[in-house]
């Protein structure tokens, strides 16, 4: 394929799934000139998705998460450079490596910059008092679970529950506290959530729900938490999954319009620009089937939007098509797989639609406004022969695929 | 070329089926393949799959 226009200088900053996919489209499509990949971390791209589960566990080694392009990139790598500042006028980006200040010229920039995890809001912790983000967070924890540790899980999101089912298959001690009346409740909806709850129940999780944290206790290092309702939890570990925010400090006073992410048209362009786009956490698409925009935290989503988004660039404006993939994520928790395609954000109805929920094999459904917009599966990937019912909106609830 | 998968390894999260699914298929019990030496017009997806299996379980060669 040939490329629309003439791109001399393209950068993309980010190394994880949105930004390697959105380097390695660049190339398949024809991009022959200079490419700049600027990542924060310093270690070479990896797979996200086993740091909650194989590789925190030990069933994979660091070599075992590598994200290898297909091929060479013919790229100038930057690892360990933090993008700090992006001039639109000059088309410039300004990053820092190490303790020098650097910056690159671009007539293509894809922001692909990520999310950060959510930090405890209430300042200083004593040691123990983890996050989980990189490989290097999940490596860190790793070590600590070894000396088997009381482990504290704060949040019930994907990835404290994943994180408190993989401790709990090393046979750790594992509370889980919760502010809301289940885990997952944002992600599944009240009505199947507390399913997962009593899952992690089974599996000997204290399930501590409709309750925060007031404070981690110890002198240097954690000895327990202490909860908004005056108990208190013995830890020797404490992981926080407060959720991320798209990282886009280095983008204020840019121009670039920032409502929780880049805000982007359906092509993935930046809104008001045509040589920048987005992919990946940091990026809010408008999502021609939800018709809104929709901010995924999803890896698949991230590594789909990374190749739509290099396509963009190397079209144009003129002739830059929309992306209009369903989302898609999985979680793995104990031996249960689920798996959701669509969103079901403002979901009105919810329905099962295969199967039965109490043998953990089923298929649920969500509507919004008679339409179908989610399908939700713990049988092995079932969900995904409902993609057509949700690209099409298909009626609610959806009729059973062969 | 010929493609073939760990099924020890594979975790049946469906992505090779997203992006390659004449070769690629998830079932209850495991991936299938049903393709072991799919022609060379599906090169691009199948090296796409290999690379964004996100547990390495797929090998092309050629």
């Amino acid at each position: 394929m040939s490329t629309d226009r003439q791109l001399k200088h393209v950068v993309v900053v980010g190394a994880g799934v949105a930004g390697t996919r959105a380097a390695e489209a660049l190339r398949e499509d024809g991009y022959d000139g200079a490419l700049t990949i600027v990542g924060a971390e310093r270690q070479a791209p990896y797979h996200r998705p086993p740091l909650s589960k194989k590789l925190l566990t030990g069933k994979v080694h660091r070599a075992g998460v590598d994200l290898a392009p297909q091929f060479d990139l013919n790229a100038r790598v930057l690892r360990g450079a933090s993008a700090n500042k992006l001039d639109l006028s000059s088309r410039t980006v300004h990053f820092r490596d190490e303790n020098r200040d650097l910056s690159e010229q671009f007539d293509g920039l894809v922001i692909a910059s990520g999310a950060a995890p959510r930090e405890w809001p209430g300042g200083p912790v004593p040691d123990g008092v983890l996050m989980l983000r990189t490989v290097e967070d999940c490596l860190t924890i790793r070590e600590r679970l070894s000396s088997r540790p009381r482990v504290v899980v704060v949040g019930g999101g994907f990835i404290g529950a994943e994180v408190a089912a993989s401790c709990r298959s090393m046979g750790l001690d594992v509370v889980i506290i919760e502010k809301a009346a289940s885990p997952l409740l944002a992600a599944l909806g009240k009505e199947l959530a507390p399913r997962w709850a009593e899952l992690h129940r089974q599996h000997g999780v204290d399930l501590r729900l409709g309750v925060g944290v007031e404070a981690f206790v110890g002198n240097g290092k954690i000895e327990a938490v202490r909860l908004t309702d005056g108990s208190q939890v013995p830890a020797d570990v404490a992981i926080i999954g407060l959720g991320v925010t798209p990282a886009t400090d280095w983008l204020e006073g840019s121009g670039l319009r920032l409502e929780d992410g880049v805000v982007c048209d359906a092509t993935g362009a930046a809104e008001g620009t045509t040589d920048v786009v987005a992919a990946g956490d940091v990026a809010r698409w408008w999502h021609p089937l939800y018709e809104r925009h929709l901010r995924t935290e999803h890896w698949d989503d991230a590594r789909r939007q990374g190749a739509a988004a290099a396509r963009t660039l190397l079209a144009g404006p003129d002739r830059a098509e929309a992306f209009d993939g369903v989302p898609y994520f999985w979680s793995d928790q104990y031996d249960v797989k689920v798996q959701m395609i669509g969103t079901p954000s403002d979901y009105d109805a919810i329905e099962i639609i295969e199967g039965d929920p109490d043998g953990w094999e089923f298929v649920a459904a969500y509507g919004r406004d008679s339409r179908t917009i989610a399908v939700l599966g713990t049988i092995p990937n079932r969900v995904h022969a409902y993609r057509d019912a949700i690209s099409k909106r298909a009626e609610f609830p959806p009729r059973q695929p062969d | 070329m010929k493609v073939s998968v760990d099924l020890d390894t594979c975790d049946g999260n469906g992505v090779c089926m997203s992006i390659c699914h004449e070769v690629f298929e998830v079932q209850e019990d495991g991936l299938h393949l049903l393709q072991a030496e799919p022609p060379d017009e599906l090169r691009r997806a199948l090296l796409g799959a290999e690379v964004s299996c996100p547990t390495q379980a797929i090998k092309v060669t050629h």
